[in-house]
């Protein structure tokens, strides 16, 4: 059916959903873009006048830029390792048939359920509060003084907090991966002599080396953005240690009322999002074709 | 060496027997096929023998060593499977390498037995390939290079040529064949193709509901039947069962034909009978003929017979070739 008609005709109909995504995609992007070079502060919202790249210096000599930006790395790396590994321990533990199997794949992906402020706050009031929250109460069972987590390690609760959510999802397709893996394959391999971890490390990771790239591809896109989990948890603090980029933008934009200082933060943002997904594409991007 | 005793092996998963009980005894250097009607144990025979299965109860002893409980990379045993089971990330070089590597084998050694095995399978050209770049036949050879690196007692053929075209997989049979003769190591081949089973054995093993029906030579068991099932299992296009009085003409419950053996003649002794389908192969003719007395019978001629649909002809079992069988299936002496 691919005559010149057809594909033009195709094109046609293409056309309208992919210009109101460049629209909603571009639009947005001028405005800040826009705005980033702008003196603009919502305390004086009629007094508007051009910097230049003053936003941007400003922004780039903030002390908290460059924690903000070490504390992102940190949280995205670190959440990452907790789900890849314990999504790939957690898959081939329930990839096993066992009795109620139905009933532990549910309650495996059921955190992804929760939407992140309430997953937060729960973790915040129920389990790291340091007073009434079950680590609090398992510490005090042992005689030992009860951590408050989110003064102590701030950005460490974060990213127990962050990994909690995205664990089910990477498990999720990641078994979806094991269980495409050929038993075949598997029996061969013990044939041929080779003990568990071997058929672990030589068959079973390298077929699941694309769900692997998946995970990280998407996962980093979002986990750049966290955002709700410090707002209900730790506020960004003590002073900037739980503070990411998105994080910033937002205390830019809205404690100080500097758009223009936060359009330039997210002007920022996005041109590192772009450089982390140009390097992770040529870096784990092959396992896709 | 490469002898294998199976002493009263048992299998049932769960309640499902599959296999009831078997006594057998593989010698060093034969090619044995097991052969059967789908479901009829013998893929599960070879899994209990490579150890891919636990047996429910019984022994099995490799080289005269009790190998009941061995795991299988313990046994000496390599596996050729249906699917080839090759590792799809790794080049050829590296999957015929990998039961080598995993035996802790030198890079030297290991590269010697890879040339070794390339040539032998004509591969040489192909070892930086991946799998999923070679053609089915090639991928056969690569599984087989894989099994055949580890000179190992005995090779297990889980259907190997099931998945190739028609045309590949004769080559492929003669293949192994020749392989065979040069290796001389002990081979156990699972098929349901008879023909298979009769061009290849040294010993076919026929399994039927996971019992062992008959063992034998091909020939012994196309001359020598001795059950009814393995009578109509062996032999192509199946023989032909006659009951009733006819049979008893013969002191039989049923006597078994086979197609080849059948004179035909358009007027003459015999049973009459209409040809309802001729199939003609230029080198063979099939019919199949009705016959009021007998029932309908397939018969086989040689070369172009002239015959075709709705003609009336006349059938003749050859005395000596008429097979008889007890009122419970057994052949009768």
């Amino acid at each position: 059916m691919a005559t010149r008609q057809t594909q033009s005709l195709a094109r046609l109909m293409r056309a309208p959903a992919i210009i109101l995504l460049l629209v909603w995609m571009l639009v947005p992007l001028a405005m800040t873009l826009y705005y980033s070079f702008l003196n603009y502060n919502l305390l004086s919202p009629g007094q508007t006048s051009w910097a230049g790249f003053f936003n941007y210096q400003y922004f780039y000599t903030d002390p908290a830029f460059f924690e903000s930006i070490k504390n992102t790395i940190i949280l995205v790396l670190g959440v990452l390792t907790i789900t890849v590994v314990g999504g790939i321990a957690i898959a081939m533990l329930i990839d096993k048939p066992i009795f109620g199997q139905g009933i532990v794949r549910i309650l495996v992906i059921s955190p992804f359920f929760v939407m992140p402020p309430v997953a937060a706050l729960i973790w915040k009031n129920m389990i790291m509060h340091p007073s009434y929250g079950v680590f609090a109460d398992i510490a005090k069972f042992f005689g030992a003084n009860p951590v408050d987590w989110f003064a102590q390690y701030p950005l460490f609760s974060i990213i127990v907090i962050v990994a909690w959510q995205w664990l089910p999802f990477a498990t999720l397709i990641l078994l979806t991966a094991l269980q495409s893996l050929d038993g075949e394959q598997m029996e061969a391999a013990e044939m041929d002599g080779a003990p568990a971890y071997s058929r672990f490390i030589y068959l079973t990771l390298p077929h699941m080396a694309r769900a692997i790239t998946v995970v990280i591809l998407i996962q980093t896109i979002f986990l750049l953005g966290v955002y709700a989990e410090i707002l209900v948890t730790t506020n960004g603090g003590p002073g900037f240690a739980s503070t990411n980029l998105t994080f910033l933008i937002y205390r830019a934009a809205r404690l100080n009322f500097d758009i223009g200082g936060a359009a330039a933060g997210g002007i920022i943002a996005v041109v590192l999002a772009n450089f982390v997904a140009f390097f992770l594409m040529r870096a784990v991007g092959k396992n896709l074709d | 060496m490469g002898q294998i005793v199976l002493t009263k092996v048992r299998k049932a998963f769960g309640e499902v027997e599959v296999i009831p009980g078997i006594d057998l005894q593989i010698n060093d250097g034969e090619f044995v096929v097991f052969v059967g009607p789908s479901g009829c144990g013998k893929s599960t025979l070879l899994r209990l023998i490579a150890g891919l299965e636990d047996i429910s109860s019984g022994k099995i002893e490799i080289d005269g060593k009790d190998a009941t409980d061995a795991p299988p990379g313990k046994r000496g045993l390599a596996m050729v499977f249906q699917s080839y089971a090759l590792y799809p990330h790794m080049s050829v070089r590296k999957n015929i390498a990998f039961p080598l590597k995993m035996a802790g084998m030198s890079e030297a050694e290991q590269n010697a037995r890879i040339e070794n095995a390339a040539r032998v399978l004509n591969l040489s050209n192909y070892l930086d390939r991946r799998p999923g770049q070679l053609s089915g036949g090639q991928r056969q050879r690569v599984a087989i290079g894989r099994a055949i690196v580890r000179e190992p007692a005995a090779f297990l053929f889980d259907e190997p040529l099931s998945n190739l075209d028609a045309a590949l997989r004769v080559v492929m049979r003669q293949e192994i064949s020749e392989l065979h003769q040069k290796l001389k190591t002990t081979m156990i081949y699972v098929t349901h193709d008879q023909v298979e089973a009769m061009t290849m054995a040294d010993k076919i093993v026929v399994l039927h509901a996971g019992r062992v029906e008959q063992v034998g030579s091909p020939l012994e068991l196309y001359n020598a039947p001795a059950n009814l099932f393995v009578a109509g299992f062996i032999g192509s296009p199946k023989m032909n069962f006659i009951t009733g009085p006819e049979a008893a003409k013969y002191q039989a419950h049923t006597i078994g034909v086979r197609p080849e053996h059948v004179e035909v003649s358009k007027d003459g002794d015999g049973w009459e009978g209409k040809i309802l389908l001729a199939e003609h192969l230029g080198s063979d003719t099939f019919l199949k003929v009705a016959c009021p007395v007998v029932g309908e019978m397939t018969v086989r001629g040689n070369g172009e017979m002239g015959l075709h649909h709705n003609d009336t002809i006349r059938l003749k079992p050859r005395a000596d070739r008429i097979y008889r069988f007890d009122d419970k299936g057994l052949a009768l002496k």
